[in-house]
């Protein structure tokens, strides 16, 4: 297939919490999450409580595949910035390592400033731990580790729509 | 592309219905909407015109249950099937997994079929993907209608390699989930085979 599939590993979900954790709380945002350039949740931080963070992450890599297609058009790579302004709630978006989107929602309490200066420190920690997840990914398929789905039966898909 | 996360123990695949303007994408995702248990779906998104046909994507996010102790996540997607949507459909189709082709059996909507079906193997192509290769199946939407061509004309036209097909009325539901259960096995069982 064109594009390995992606694999989140217990250990890089923790790097990754943390780096998430953490930048929410300096960019004093209300909410931050990544989200795989398919629309697929990576990880949240935040008051994720009363978001549909899987919409959100769906309708996130919309926006980027169609502001990517807009770029395109005129010439340029992608616009890997994007900053929407509401009137109480704002959300920016970043691109990392071309494979994943970072959003940050925040409010009246924080500004355009801060946040795009946190956003800076965790873009680079972010991209450190993506490059090893991806290196990890390709050393597991070089020595051939299974996959834990490698056993699925007939009965176990069956199972799936048995109501 | 599947998204496999050992961390929450989620698998996450990505199915995309595909097919001529009105054939009944959405359809087919709205019925599924109404039928499943709130606990099991979350929220349809449709971003649409007035007049409701499908502007950028409609997108309904299902849990299936368990295999192996992962949690099995389908995330459906519909095109908009209207000609000039195409640069739109391109981005949808970026990390399908699997994808359902929505024939229209009206006569008068074979040209139309034909069409979308071509526009789907070359845009499938130029993101990397085979038609040959791809987990892939056929519904034969609007069996109820009194101008449904033969089925033996759509197989010929549509399907000539025999993939799975399935004849639907999506209106009232009639061959939606058999679809839905019929693109699904196929997309777990290419898993099985680990890409
Ligand atoms: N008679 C009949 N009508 C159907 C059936 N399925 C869908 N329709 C109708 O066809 C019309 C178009 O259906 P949609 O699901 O919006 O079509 P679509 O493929 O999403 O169209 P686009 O968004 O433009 O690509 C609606 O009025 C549906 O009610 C069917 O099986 N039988
Ligand atoms: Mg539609």
């Amino acid at each position: 297939m064109a594009v390995p599939q992606l694999v989140m590993y217990e250990e890089e979900s923790k790097l990754i919490s943390v780096v998430l954790e953490r930048l929410n709380r300096e960019a004093n945002s209300k909410v931050v999450f990544l989200v795989d350039k398919n629309g697929q949740l990576i990880s949240a931080a935040g008051d994720t409580k009363n978001l549909d963070t899987t919409s959100l992450a769906s309708l996130t890599a919309g926006n980027i595949a169609a502001t990517g297609g807009l770029a395109k058009l005129i010439g340029e790579k992608e616009f890997s910035i994007l900053f929407h302004e509401g009137e109480k709630d704002n959300i920016h978006i970043s691109i990392i390592g071309q494979r994943v989107i970072l959003v940050v929602v925040f409010d009246t309490r924080s500004s355009l400033g801060l946040v795009r200066l946190r956003v800076k420190k965790a873009s680079d920690e972010l991209k450190t731990i993506f490059d090893g997840l991806l290196a990890k990914m390709e050393q597991k398929e070089a020595i051939n580790v299974e996959s834990p789905f490698a056993e699925i039966t007939d009965d176990d898909i069956d199972g799936l729509f048995s109501e | 592309m599947s998204f496999i996360n050992y961390s929450s123990k989620e698998i996450n695949c990505k199915i995309v219905y595909y097919g001529p303007g009105l054939c009944g994408k959405t359809t087919n995702l709205q019925y599924v909407y109404g039928k499943t248990n709130p606990v099991a779906k979350g929220k349809m998104i449709s971003l649409a015109t007035e007049t409701e046909r499908t502007l950028f994507f409609d997108f309904l996010p299902l849990t299936l249950g368990e295999i192996k102790g992962f949690k099995v996540r389908f995330h459906l997607y519909t095109v908009p099937g209207q000609i000039f949507y195409d640069a739109s459909r391109k981005l949808i189709l970026k990390g399908v997994d699997g994808v359902v082709f929505v024939a229209d059996s009206q006569v008068e909507r074979m040209e139309a079929n034909m069409e979308s079906f071509e526009n789907l193997a070359v845009n499938l192509k130029e993101q990397g993907y085979d038609l040959d290769k791809i987990p892939y199946v056929v519904q034969y939407n609007k069996r109820d209608l009194p101008n449904a061509a033969p089925l033996e004309e759509l197989k010929n036209l549509l399907n000539p390699k025999g993939i799975p097909e399935f004849e639907a009325c999506a209106a009232t539901g009639e061959g939606v989930f058999e679809t839905l259960k019929g693109i699904s096995k196929l997309v777990l069982t290419e898993l099985k085979k680990g890409r």
